[in-house]
């Protein structure tokens, strides 16, 4: 390797360059589109699966283990080896990019889960039980709610990973913005590209995380005065 | 044939383990350069983070850290590190999969300090140990438990990041799956599940071996402890 000490940035190859953005605007915003519907399904996908999970393991004390452990090696797995997993099977597209990221995020969110049920007091729990709740009307109305930190702090986790992880797709072509950061990397390593790609990334992760905790904040109306 | 069987073909031809670029090969880089990153990672975040818990600050930014490379794509910082004054080669790679092995080492580093029993610190400071030899001769050995624990979830993440590394023409065992779907998913299929399963084992065999070291290094009394503490410094890099 050369270390080049002295480094400037040649003129032809800038590290960011508006005019690249408005001459392929399509093909970003395009990317971007991609990036942001397939995060996004993915959550809620994940938190379809994760927050049911999440119950059993809470109301079934002898099952925690196993799905925190099974969970656990998924999230072990490495993402392009989940991609070598499932490509075979559901083919180029889509679906593979989705079923990976949504493995993904499946620990994060039940970890997170489990964590929040598990710290609704016991007083609270009693308290529901005397006044006659269900078991399905307790979790409902009482435990869920009280909860909602946990699940919160799972899903935030999960959307920022899976922002970063959804560019790992380049593998099969399907990576939104990581389509834009590969193909800079081999279109003469043209830095403004890999730069636009990447910002964007970061961006989006940041946007999804603050609409996240905007909407915990709606959603604890009651957590507002104390952390305030 | 479907998949499966291709992949245990595959596997069974010896050419595909023993040519130049076979799986010998690349696992050789896989671990090579995994290895040179989490060692990077362990210079630059152990003494930092030891250091940070010692004087009690930092803890804000030891999450700031961490939240910032999770936001961040692997892929970016593999591509745009080789721009940089680092060139192409091997070390613009593993300095990129040294930043990722940063934050669970500097956490636990972190951690481990903080959790020890302020009576003993008060204790050694009693005994005229200056700040450097609490730190030393107290701190440290009562945060190895917690090294141990940051060490292996940092060598596991580096490992299956390193897959990554074939982006790049890094070379590891994700240069088996890459060329694998490069062949189309009908021919290479085999292929890549074969190089799947490589990168996976390799990943739980990091994190079976660790967590033995892990296990090894935490004396008996503190295991069952250890256990709870550990997931709490666990949540804590995930920040819940």
């Amino acid at each position: 390797m050369s270390f080049r000490l002295s480094y400037r940035a040649d003129p032809g190859n800038p590290w960011f360059s508006w005019q690249y953005v408005r001459d392929n605007s399509d093909t970003v915003l395009a990317a971007l589109r991609d990036h942001t519907t397939l995060t996004v399904r993915a959550v809620l996908i994940a938190a379809l699966i994760a927050v049911p999970l999440a119950v059993v393991a809470y109301w079934y004390r002898p099952l925690t283990g196993p799905i925190l452990a099974l969970t656990g090696v998924l999230y072990t797995v490495p993402s392009l080896a989940l991609f070598a997993f499932v490509a075979p099977y559901l083919g180029i597209g889509v679906a593979t990019v989705l079923t990976v990221v949504v493995l993904y995020a499946l620990l994060v969110i039940v970890r997170n889960t489990v964590a929040g049920l598990n710290q609704v007091p016991a007083e609270v729990r009693e308290a529901a039980e005397g006044m006659g709740y269900s078991r399905w009307g307790q979790l409902l109305r009482v435990e869920l709610p009280l909860a909602v930190p946990g699940i919160l702090t799972g899903l935030r986790l999960a959307t920022v990973s899976t922002v970063a992880l959804v560019t790992v797709g380049v593998v099969i072509g399907r990576g939104g913005l990581g389509q834009i950061i590969f193909a800079g990397f081999q279109n003469n390593l043209y830095k403004a590209q890999i730069m636009t790609g990447t910002l964007l990334c970061v961006l989006l992760a940041l946007v999804l995380d603050l609409l996240l905790i905007g909407a915990g904040r709606l959603l604890t109306p009651w957590l507002r005065g104390r952390t305030g | 044939m479907n998949p499966v069987e291709q992949a245990v073909v595959w596997l069974n031809d010896p050419l595909n383990w023993t040519n130049p670029g076979g799986i010998l090969d690349r696992l050789g880089e896989h671990v090579s350069m995994s290895a040179a990153a989490v060692l990077l990672g362990c210079l630059v975040a152990w003494p930092l983070g030891l250091w940070l818990g010692h004087v009690g600050r930092g803890g804000g930014l030891v999450v700031l850290v961490s939240n910032l490379t999770l936001a961040v794509p692997t892929l970016a910082l593999l591509t745009i590190l080789p721009l940089t004054f680092l060139g192409f080669g091997r070390p613009a790679v593993v300095i990129a999969l040294a930043v990722f092995a940063v934050p669970p080492l500097l956490a636990n580093a972190y951690t481990g300090v903080r959790q020890v029993d302020p009576q003993t610190r008060e204790a050694a400071r009693g005994m005229g140990m200056t700040g450097m030899q609490v730190l030393r001769r107290v701190e440290l050995p009562l945060a190895v438990p917690y090294l141990a624990a940051g060490f292996r979830t940092a060598a596991v993440q580096v490992v299956a990041t390193a897959a990554l590394a074939t982006f790049v023409n890094g070379g590891g065992l994700g240069e088996i799956i890459r060329f694998g779907f490069g062949l189309s998913i009908a021919v290479g299929g085999g292929q890549i599940l074969a190089g799947g399963l490589l990168v996976a084992g390799l990943a739980l065999t990091a994190e079976l071996l660790f967590a033995l070291v892990e296990r090894l290094v935490t004396p008996r009394p503190l295991r069952r402890v250890r256990r709870r503490a550990g997931r709490r410094a666990a949540d804590a890099v995930t920040g819940s």
